[in-house]
């Protein structure tokens, strides 16, 4: 039952629209440092496109995602509509507005300080402001999605939670919690420095503070793929979910080890102690378990779609799947991205590995794949399954569908794999430029050029979407029956009271952040003598 | 069809939570006390100590001596406040003690003897240069001198001046024709570009703008530093990357600098 349609499609206009916007942006960034092109010869205005790319990749697109799936979970799966509609237009006007102010500086050459920051480099408080805007609209779907759940549960006592909402409002917790270390940074830290009230900031804290947020953001990113996966995906190809539960557990697992980790980021900082370090990196590898679980269940659900549809022996059933529905091809990709990105992540999370790929295009090539490709391409596979419903109109051309997502992900490996290897070789990331008459870069020149095609094919993959996208919202109508998500062979009678609800999950949650972050902060942020002067970003010149 | 029992809560939470303390406290153990005292090189005295160190406790190693180098090195500090002199006062005063100054760098600051230009100057690049000189951080026969008797508040005052006085006008230089140096730098020898902290593509605070200076002041300044003649650079910054400039890019990026090229 969607009745907030409108509000829906606003959240996935607005993310795809700004998204093809940023992919432009990181096609014209490849193209520039590549050996295709003579250097534009001023660096900033590569910091100038790399500060947007990332910005919007960050912190808009997958937010919006997030929220409207978010919104349409709630209606369709609890069968009730959206409470606080206003509320909820008031947190997208936040983005909006948020977004706009964010963009202005970074497009005038404000605040080239890269999405993440980088303290003592100081830029337009208007650009700081507009990323709290953004933050700040996203905390209203947090509340909003904690009250939506908290008002079917008085009215469905002792009812299992759909698995769909019990996911996305699990996600919600996650980020509200995470995004809690930015906004510490930002509000303590940054934002003061930036409207002149102190000339000295402690940015070896202001790593640590954003490293709570750097990594698990990854898994809020991540959450609406993972909530398709188990309650798209299977129905969408005829087939149901293999275990309620193991969902739920791969949910909560998120919820609890995504958020103690994020010092695996500062490896290399000399701020952080080394034991802390190996604290983080073992729960890091905790990380890996709902991943692992999510891909048994996963498999073990298209199996039991493939078998419903006469698929026979051990392996033979892979070719009785429906290859031509684009979720089908869709999740297979994501799956395959997801693979490669995760064993690279095998490698990040050790030191010592770490040590030999870290700051180089090996991280870039890292999380495009994970994110651009494993992610995004279910975010796309999220709108072609809820579009119908939005606007009442069907898809009639699966085939440029399919397509565009063969497309997305050729682009996305022949982009990703030479940034691996260039990263291996030991090209550092984060530069404007690169001198290939140089014989030490010479031997990256190659790779890089077969990158930059990879770009070239994601902007043509992202173009032919947004095409597809318009022509289902101009397609005749067509009525395309309620909204629903995939059943589970045992679908849940009685829950355990802990998968039902996340008081324990949270508790566990914050109390790993003290344990983890808790002495490191404090640390920093007692010792005197750590602050460096701002290095203000657009400033004179 | 019942409500989810409280037995079912009760037996869940125990286990999540003995479960989660578990994956810390070995993780604790072996990142705080097993890793750290398995490296003789930490030279650890007992547990306590590894969990110190591990956890990024600040010490101090008694055994290792400062090496004290054998020529003076800066003592100026950038503060806020030095960063920001635009007190009128202090820039009157500062013009009076500039006369002293205009024989070599021009009486509007604009030199004919190729010292450099001090017009426009930021004020904290005078200040420091002229303390450098008082301290004896940087030695020149003409200038240390001059410094020798100027007061801290007379070197505030007039790095203030000169930094009050008009900027030589961007145009002197064509930017579309900064020399590969400038504008790239080279990332392989860990130059970084002149531009990117020097003016023209960007300036760091501390930098002197150098857009004007006489092309044989720079050159004689790059030398300087690659010999090691000069060595106040704080960081080695400059030592480190003239050393590894050419002599045919010192020219280029003197030439370019001064207006030169053209």
């Amino acid at each position: 039952m969607l009745t907030s349609k409108r509000l829906i499609l606003a959240h996935f206009w607005l993310a795809f629209i700004v998204f093809g916007v940023a992919l432009l942006l990181g096609a014209w960034q490849m193209l520039v440092r590549s050996p295709l092109v003579p250097w534009i010869s001023n660096p900033e205005w590569y910091y100038r496109s790399l500060t947007a790319h990332g910005t919007i990749m960050g912190y808009a697109f997958p937010t919006l995602i997030a929220m409207g799936f978010g919104y349409a979970i709630s209606e369709s799966a609890l069968g009730q509509p959206l409470i606080g509609r206003r509320w909820a237009w008031l947190g997208f006007g936040l983005i909006v507005v948020g977004a706009v102010m964010a963009m202005v500086p970074v497009a005038l050459g404000l605040a080239s300080v890269l999405y993440t920051f980088y303290p003592p480099m100081i830029g337009s408080p208007f650009y700081y402001i507009g990323v709290v805007l953004v933050v700040v609209g996203s905390w209203i779907w947090v509340a909003l999605m904690v009250v939506n759940l908290a008002i079917w549960k008085r009215a469905n006592p002792g009812k299992p939670v759909p698995l769909a909402m019990y996911a996305n409002v699990a996600g919600s917790l996650l980020w509200a919690w995470t995004a809690v270390g930015a906004a510490l940074e930002l509000l303590l830290q940054i934002i003061p420095v930036a409207l002149g009230l102190s000339a000295t900031i402690d940015a070896g804290l202001a790593r640590v503070f954003f490293s709570w947020t750097l990594h698990a953001i990854v898994y809020f990113w991540l959450f609406p793929t993972y909530i398709a996966y188990y309650t798209i995906v299977p129905r969408a190809i005829g087939g149901k979910v293999y275990s309620d539960t193991m969902a739920r557990i791969a949910f909560i697992l998120f919820l609890v080890v995504s958020m103690p980790i994020g010092i695996h980021h500062s490896f290399m900082d000399p701020e952080v102690g080394a034991g802390f370090k190996f604290l983080h990196s073992a729960f890091t590898a905790l990380v890996a378990l709902p991943t692992l679980i999510t891909v048994f269940t996963i498999c073990a659900s298209v199996e039991i779609a493939a078998r419903l549809r006469g698929g026979r022996g051990l392996f033979g059933w892979v070719t009785a799947l429906p290859w031509s529905n684009p979720i089908m091809l869709a999740v297979a990709f994501s799956f395959v991205m997801l693979g490669f990105g995760g064993a690279g992540g095998l490698i990040n999370m050790h030191y010592q590995f770490d040590a030999t790929i870290h700051n180089t295009q090996w991280i870039t090539g890292h999380f495009h794949l994970i994110f651009g490709g494993a992610i995004v391409i279910m975010y796309f596979a999220i709108a072609y399954d809820l579009w119908p419903h939005l606007t009442g109109r069907a898809f009639t051309n699966l085939r440029l569908m399919r397509l565009q997502l063969w497309l997305w992900f050729i682009g996305m490996i022949v982009t990703t794999f030479p940034w691996h290897w260039v990263g291996i070789l030991g090209m550092p990331r984060r530069m404007a430029y690169f001198d290939y008459t140089n014989p030490a870069l010479a031997v990256d020149a190659f790779s890089v050029i077969l990158s930059v095609i990879g770009g070239f094919i994601l902007v043509l993959s992202g173009i032919l979407f947004i095409v597809i996208l318009l022509r289902g919202q101009t397609a005749p109508h067509a009525e395309s029956g309620t909204y629903r998500f995939a059943t589970a062979v045992h679908p849940p009678v009685t829950v355990p009271a802990a998968l039902n609800g996340y008081a324990l999950w949270v508790a566990l949650m914050i109390g790993l952040t003290v344990t983890n972050y808790g002495y490191p902060i404090a640390q920093l942020a007692l010792r005197p003598g750590t602050a460096v002067p701002a290095v203000y970003v657009g400033g004179q010149r | 069809m019942s409500p989810a029992p409280s037995s079912h809560a009760d037996s869940w939470r125990p286990r999540a939570i003995g479960l989660t303390v578990l994956a810390f406290v070995v993780s604790a153990v072996v990142g705080f006390v097993a890793l750290p005292l398995a490296q003789p090189d930490l030279k650890l005295k007992d547990v306590w100590d590894a969990i110190c160190s591990a956890a990024g406790v600040a010490s101090r190693q008694t055994a290792v001596k400062t090496i004290e180098p054998d020529f003076k090195v800066s003592s100026v500090v950038l503060t806020p406040d030095l960063l920001n002199l635009e007190d009128a006062q202090s820039i009157g005063r500062g013009a009076t003690l500039a006369h002293q100054c205009a024989i070599c760098h021009g009486p509007a600051g604009i030199s004919r003897a190729d010292s450099p230009n001090l017009t426009g100057q930021y004020a904290s690049v005078v200040y420091k240069e002229l303390k450098d000189f008082k301290t004896g951080a940087r030695v020149n026969a003409v200038m240390t001198p001059f410094a020798l008797v100027l007061s801290e508040q007379d070197m505030i005052d007039i790095a203030a001046y000169y930094a009050y006085l008009p900027r030589l006008p961007s145009s002197i230089i064509d930017n579309s024709k900064a020399p590969r140096i400038v504008a790239n730098g080279d990332p392989m020898r860990g130059i970084a570009p002149c531009g990117a902290c020097h003016g023209e593509l960007d300036n760091k605070r501390g930098s002197p703008r150098i857009a004007g200076q006489p092309a044989a002041y720079i050159l004689s300044q790059l030398q300087a530093f690659a010999s090691g003649e000069r060595r106040n650079d704080i960081n080695q910054q400059m030592r480190t990357i003239a050393r590894r400039m050419t002599p045919t890019e010192m020219e280029a990026a003197a030439r370019y600098y001064s207006g030169e090229s053209r």
